[in-house]
């Protein structure tokens, strides 16, 4: 029957895209021979409809049976049976091309498939994408009907993809009956519905725009990144305003589908997507087909083949890796799930009748009723399979799963609340103290810990509904549907009965999932070291052109404040030595408030200090500063890496906020330098003010980039090294970062962007000093040479007869 | 009151356990029935006036050469170069010997008129002195007139402009030294002679070369040729640097040479024990033992560090040689083998060393693993004149803690040469080729020895370079007590006990071997037939 009523015909999709669509309009191509089919796809910012029609439909592993069966012919077959046309649902008349509208009249079936299918959409995505599409659609069709008319054909049967999930959470039968005939149906305004999530967007939007809102994110903002400049602060704000509308909108969604009796906001606006699309629909043929929780497939185009993760695989593979302790459910309730080709084979089995009179009608595809798959019966099967095979933690030790008690939801969700809360309070206790390197990680740890917390807590609340629906979706009109089928008609299942359970989750479902979410599921214990490895060896790529290198805590463990001190005490005698110590320990606290609110106003306030001081002095200590207190507090291996990248041939850069005179005798180690560097007077003494910025947070950025087209160096082979986030401009603008010794905040960012992060040791046999002092000058031995020793052309005695007073001493 | 000569003792069933250096400490081990444990000389007298030995010395020099005062004129260039940190061994309390000669030299030089004088440290490879160990070394005085007026120097021997070409040997060897040195009217080379190695044409032709000159003669075939390099008649080392000082002579350098001896009265007395023979220890090297052993356990590894550090040898002047170079030299060598000698027969399939604290590369620093396999491969097992002590395939069990620890500041390119070398090779020859150059014309190495306090970036080859003699011979060395992850980036085995490290010795060199233990300190060194 499919076959031959569907010869010659032409068929449109929409979400071809998606998981039920490309499954679709695979099936169509490869078993229904004489039918072409259009999809239409919504062109993305970088490609073409038809580019995005080549790489996300064709080239899935959903196509491997028709490629192998067609070889060579493949190609041709699909670009003569596969077309491709612009457009967007989202968009009013679909965003069509004129051309295009009048090949939508050309069709004889058309699929509405499209949804925004996550169940934590924002309101207003929702409501455009699920609730005005079919609308849409329908109106599209309408628009070209006459077209198709005044040829005299049948007009365009509209199959629109619903879910069996817009009867809502009442217990008890749900019938296939049209939304306004079901019973404790509400009396709801579609475009009431419409007009109010347009507004609620602007009323956050609004709200977030207003002072303390913004002061808010600000301040979170410098939370999160510390000191990195304003630039970076500035659109972090902004990022997390939007990350704050985008949540609030969820919310909206989610509070409004609560409140009148849907599970979350894609049932909610799926069903009054079908009220909107039954008063649009004019004269249109239309049929809505609703599946329950599609997963993957029982045997077409092979058993197993699923795309994208979305409902149970998730949690299913967090239960796997024995993160989630606890789902709530009811054990005797029912799971509704139905594999994709079932779905599939039923929309091509609806194309192929065609539309009924009296219509439209209302085909559900479900398992609940007539091959019910119990919730225990499910986690038990999970249970079991996982037990066998199991995945394995990052030192190769198989993981053993939990035991659910099927506790209330309730109690769960409060628990985890708990927990999240917890562990934000702690990460943002520990996140705020001085911790580098390894203890840094360990913050790092905790917000992994956090992280987790929060997904189990989110999938309770968006996926919890699932597992409690008590509500059972009938089938009758599926079966009827069946009843049309043909004995050539066989490969095409639509019957739930069909469905072993035990089969299909153990051999079919859990393989094809837990091979596609990429988990361990052999004791092997390589990946974390490769993984480390690889991003070196990256790093190290010796097409990289330049390397930039941030001086503090990431080669040197020493700051501004200890080369200060140092230089400073060189030349007091002990007890102003230690009054000039103690009054820094004094200030140091006030200092590195300073320094993490902006390290810019820090350094050049801090560097007033040096107002005064004789450069000529001051480059003459620093060369013995390198040696008495830099190179006893560098990371022998950070020099290495220096020296490293050089040696293949990269070019070297060190930025840093300290001064020129400090920096200078570390200059053979580089390429170039750029530091801050200070006025000098006419007397050869210090001003106190800098001569420019001092190159810090954003700055270094920039420098960076400057320098790199100074010396036409290429951006995207730069590699930049640095311990704090207040470099984060500098790490962002290069193609390659390195976290050398992270504070918490970038250990953070560096775990969760996946950079290469090292851990530098200072060596042990370097001698230690508790306090950056300079050693002490030696007073000049009280001989007659004392006066002569100041200046030899002073001196009145030749040097044999100076030496000769001097030696007459010692007798 | 005379000295007792250099011992060899026969362990027997009533010996006491012997000691061992062992890093900042040390430990007593009970050594197998049978053993032979070598004691050096006890110390001699010293020279009762130095200074008047040395103002004789001076007047009165040795071989073709007219007294120092003699040489000098008053508008002559004159030039005093004198020995580095790297003697002796530990610094001697003060007045240093450096300090005495060099104030009588000055002293003569202003009698005369001279007013051009610098004084170089003769550093080769070294790393400069700071400014308390020139202090130490040349006293107050000196220093003081010296260096504000940029007189005292440090040789450089990477400076281009600073160096002078000399010319070839007979052999092809560059002779590159010290421009002002070698421009001088006079060279008077201040020494201090510890060990046989030190002296004679080394003095100069070694302490004030180029990188380029040094070359030839510290290198893996030269190492391999001199057995031992303590031994100047049978040492490549020595000939090379002879060659060299004759063409140096050759070319009308004039070069007057200070040679001095010391006494091995190493360490203070409250140390006395260290190098008393066991048996002979009272109740009061008993109990300076234990509580000493009981109190460095404790001590984290810095501070043992900084009070070995602060131990300055009473070791004194026994002679002073001065006049021309290789009959000066000789009769050092006399002095030095009359303190140091001690006649043994046959050797043994085990040698064992205790490594102290110090060598001559890491005073005021870290003996880091390089570092410690060059005092025990280079410097110990070297301590012999005829063969070595232990028969080839031997085994050499070396006793120290071997920590995985540099210094940033002194060493930089040793931690590169064990993170990025010894990793790769252990092998000195197959270094020496792949390795040495680049390390040799590193500019950062070289910034750090010019300006710093940094060795040389060749110089951790030449540690390595100077166990090339010893890991030919042997077939096996074991590190008691060592790190475990250093010992094995040296290429050796590490051991828990003395016990452990002979039962290991035992598969190369098998069952009930013959063992010969070092008694260190003082030196000695061991004439093996």
């Amino acid at each position: 029957m499919i076959r031959t009523n569907l010869a010659g015909k032409s068929i449109l999709v929409t979400g071809a895209t998606g998981f039920l669509g490309t499954a679709l309009v695979e099936r169509l191509l490869r078993a229904v021979p004489d039918c072409t089919v259009t999809v239409l796809v919504r062109p993305g910012q970088k490609q073409s409809a038809a580019e995005r029609t080549r790489r996300e439909i064709v080239k899935n592993d959903c196509f491997s049976i028709l490629r192998q069966s067609l070889g060579n012919e493949f190609d041709q077959v699909i670009g003569e049976r596969l077309k491709t046309v612009a457009g967007d649902v989202s968009q009013d008349s679909l965003g069509l091309s004129p051309e295009d509208t009048v090949e939508l009249s050309r069709c004889d079936t058309v699929i509405h498939s499209a949804a925004s299918v996550s169940f934590d959409a924002l309101l207003d995505q929702a409501v455009e994408v699920n609730l005005l599409g079919p609308k849409r659609v329908v109106e599209a069709i309408e628009s070209v009907a006459h077209l198709r008319k005044d040829l005299g054909l049948n007009p365009t049967h509209l199959i629109s993809v619903s879910t069996a999930y817009v009867s809502g959470g009442h217990r008890g039968e749900a019938k296939e009956v049209l939304p306004h005939e079901a019973p404790y149906a509400l009396d709801l305004d579609w475009k009431k519905e419409v007009a109010s999530a347009r507004r609620i967007r602007s009323d956050f939007e609004a709200q977030s725009r207003t002072k303390n809102y913004m002061e808010r994110f600000e301040k979170d903002a410098i939370r999160a990144i510390g000191a990195a400049g304003r630039p970076l602060i500035a659109s972090k704000a902004e990022s997390l305003r939007q990350d704050f509308i985008k949540k609030s909108m969820i919310e909206a969604g989610f509070a409004r589908a609560k409140m009148l009796g849907w599970p979350d906001a894609y049932a909610y606006t799926k069903s009054l997507g079908e009220r909107a699309l039954i008063e649009s629909r004019g004269s249109t043929p239309l049929t809505i087909l609703r599946p329950s929780i599609i997963e993957s497939s029982l045997r077409e185009p092979f058993s197993g083949w699923i795309r994208g993760f979305r409902m149970a695989e998730p949690v299913i593979i967090s239960y796997g890796r024995g993160l989630l302790k606890e789902f709530p459910g009811v054990p005797e309730g029912t799971v509704d799930v139905i594999p994709v080709d079932l779905v599939v084979a039923a929309l091509i089995a609806v194309a192929a009748r065609g539309p009924i009179e009296n219509g439209p009608d209302v085909i559900q595809v479900a398992s609940g009723v007539r091959n019910p798959l119990k919730y225990r019966q499910l986690v038990d099967l999970v249970r079991e399979w996982f037990l066998e095979h199991p995945l394995y933690d990052s030192k190769g030790q198989p993981i053993e799963v939990p035991e659910w008690s099927f506790p209330g939801r309730g109690r769960v969700q409060g628990q985890l609340q708990r927990t999240t809360k917890l562990l934000s309070t702690a990460e943002r206790a520990v996140s705020s103290l001085p911790l580098r390197g390894k203890q840094a990680s360990f913050v790092a740890q905790l917000e992994d810990k956090k992280t987790l917390a929060e997904r189990a807590l989110s999938y309770v609340e968006l996926y919890g509904a699932y597992t409690e629906t008590e509500a059972k979706f009938r089938i009758d009109n599926l079966l009827k549907l069946k009843e049309t089928l043909e004995e050539n008609d066989s490969d095409f299942v639509i019957d739930p009965k069909e469905i072993v359970w035990k089969s299909y989750i153990h051999d079919t479902h859990l393989p094809s999932i837990v091979k596609h979410s990429r988990v361990k599921d052999a004791p092997s214990k390589k990946s974390a070291k490769t993984r480390s490895d690889r991003t070196l060896s990256q790093v190290l790529n010796p097409t990289r052109q330049l390397a930039v290198f941030d001086l503090e805590h990431t080669l040197i463990s020493s700051n501004v404040v200890e080369a200060y001190a140092w230089l400073a005490t060189r030349h007091l005698d002990t007890k102003e030595r230690i009054r000039e110590s103690l009054k820094l320990i004094a200030n140091s606290a006030s200092l590195l408030k300073q320094d993490r609110k902006d390290r810019s106003d820090f350094l050049r306030s801090f560097y007033r200090r040096y107002e005064g001081a004789p450069i000529d002095q001051l480059q003459k200590d620093s060369l013995e500063m390198l040696h008495h207190l830099l190179l006893n507090r560098s990371y022998p291996e950070g020099i290495a890496r220096v020296r490293k990248h050089r040696a293949l041939g990269h070019k070297t850069l060190l930025i840093t906020g300290a001064l020129d005179f400090i920096v200078e005798p570390l200059k053979p180690l580089f390429d170039d330098v750029i530091c801050a560097s200070m006025e000098v007077d006419s007397k050869g003494l210090l001003t106190g003010e800098l001569l420019s910025l001092p190159p810090t947070g954003e700055a270094r950025a920039l420098l960076m980039e400057d320098y790199t087209k100074r010396h036409s160096l290429d951006l995207e082979e730069t590699v930049a090294y640095a311990d704090s986030a207040s470099d984060l401009a500098m790490l962002e603008r290069a193609a390659f970062q390195v976290a050398v010794n992270p504070e918490a905040k970038l250990a953070a960012i560096a775990r969760r962007r996946g950079w290469h992060v090292e851990h530098w040791h200072k060596t042990k046999g370097a001698a230690s000093r508790v306090l950056p002092l300079g050693p002490l000058a030696y007073p000049v031995t009280t001989s007659p040479l004392k006066g002569a020793s100041k200046s030899l052309g002073v001196a009145s005695l030749s040097f044999s007869k100076q030496i000769m007073k001097a030696l007459g001493d010692r007798k | 009151m005379t000295q007792r000569p250099g011992f060899v003792l026969d362990v027997d069933r009533s010996t006491p356990p012997t000691l061992f250096w062992h890093g900042e400490g040390w430990k007593l081990e009970k050594l197998p029935v049978g053993s032979r444990v070598i004691y050096a000389p006890e110390p001699k007298s010293p020279i009762k006036d130095p200074s008047r030995a040395i103002y004789e010395a001076l007047e009165n020099p040795i071989g073709d050469s007219k007294p120092l005062k003699d040489l000098m004129f008053s508008d002559m260039k004159l030039t005093i170069a004198f020995d580095d940190i790297s003697l002796p061994l530990p610094p001697m309390q003060a007045p240093d010997i450096r300090q005495r000669v060099i104030e009588t030299v000055l002293e003569i030089a202003a009698e005369v008129g001279v007013e051009d004088v610098v004084l170089i440290a003769a550093l080769a490879l070294h790393r400069r002195m700071t400014e308390p160990e020139l202090r130490h070394a040349l006293g107050n005085r000196v220093f003081d007139a010296f260096n504000p007026h940029g007189l005292l120097l440090q040789h450089d021997a990477e400076d281009l402009d600073g160096l002078e070409y000399i010319g070839k040997t007979e052999k092809g060897e560059d002779v590159e030294i010290s421009k002002r040195a070698a421009t001088s009217d006079l060279i008077v080379y201040v020494n201090i002679n510890l060990v046989a190695m030190d002296g004679g044409h080394k003095s100069v032709a070694t302490g004030l070369a180029s990188y380029k000159s040094l070359k030839h003669h510290h290198n893996v075939a030269t190492m391999l040729a001199s057995k031992s390099f303590m031994d100047q008649h049978k040492s490549e080392l020595h000939s090379s640097n002879w060659r060299m000082g004759r063409l140096l002579k050759k070319e009308g350098i004039k070069i007057f040479q200070i040679e001095t001896t010391l006494n091995n009265n190493t360490f203070p007395s409250q140390f006395r024990f260290l190098e008393k023979r066991e048996w002979e220890w009272d109740l009061r090297d008993r109990a300076t033992y234990l509580s000493s052993k009981k109190a460095l356990d404790n001590l984290p590894s810095n501070l043992k560090r900084s009070i070995f550090n602060s131990i300055n040898s009473p070791h004194k002047m026994t002679s002073i040689q001065a006049g021309e170079v290789e009959e000066v030299h000789k009769i050092t060598t006399e002095n030095v083998y009359a303190q140091q000698m001690v006649s043994i027969e046959g050797q043994s399939d085990i040698v064992s060393f205790g490594l102290p604290y110090i060598s001559p590369y890491n005073v005021n620093s870290v003996l880091n693993p390089i570092l410690v396999a060059c005092l025990g491969l280079g410097y110990f097992f070297n301590l012999y004149r005829g063969k070595p002590l232990v028969r080839e395939g031997g085994v050499v069990i070396l006793s120290h803690p071997t920590p995985y620890e540099f210094n940033p500041v002194h060493h930089p390119s040793y931690i590169d040469f064990f993170e990025d070398v010894l990793s790769v090779s252990t092998d000195p020859l197959y270094i020496q080729e792949n390795f040495e150059e680049s390390f040799a014309t590193d500019p950062w190495y070289r910034h750090l020895y010019r300006t710093g306090n940094a060795y040389h970036g060749v110089h951790p080859f030449y540690m390595w370079y100077w166990c090339a003699h010893a890991l030919e011979h042997v077939g096996k060395v074991i590190i008691v007590g060592g790190d475990v992850r250093a010992v094995k980036r040296l290429g050796f085995q590490r051991a828990s006990t003395f016990r452990d490290a002979l039962e290991m010795a035992q598969d190369t060199v098998g069952s009930n071997p013959s063992l010969t233990h070092f008694h260190i300190p003082p030196l000695a060194i061991a004439d093996v037939s």
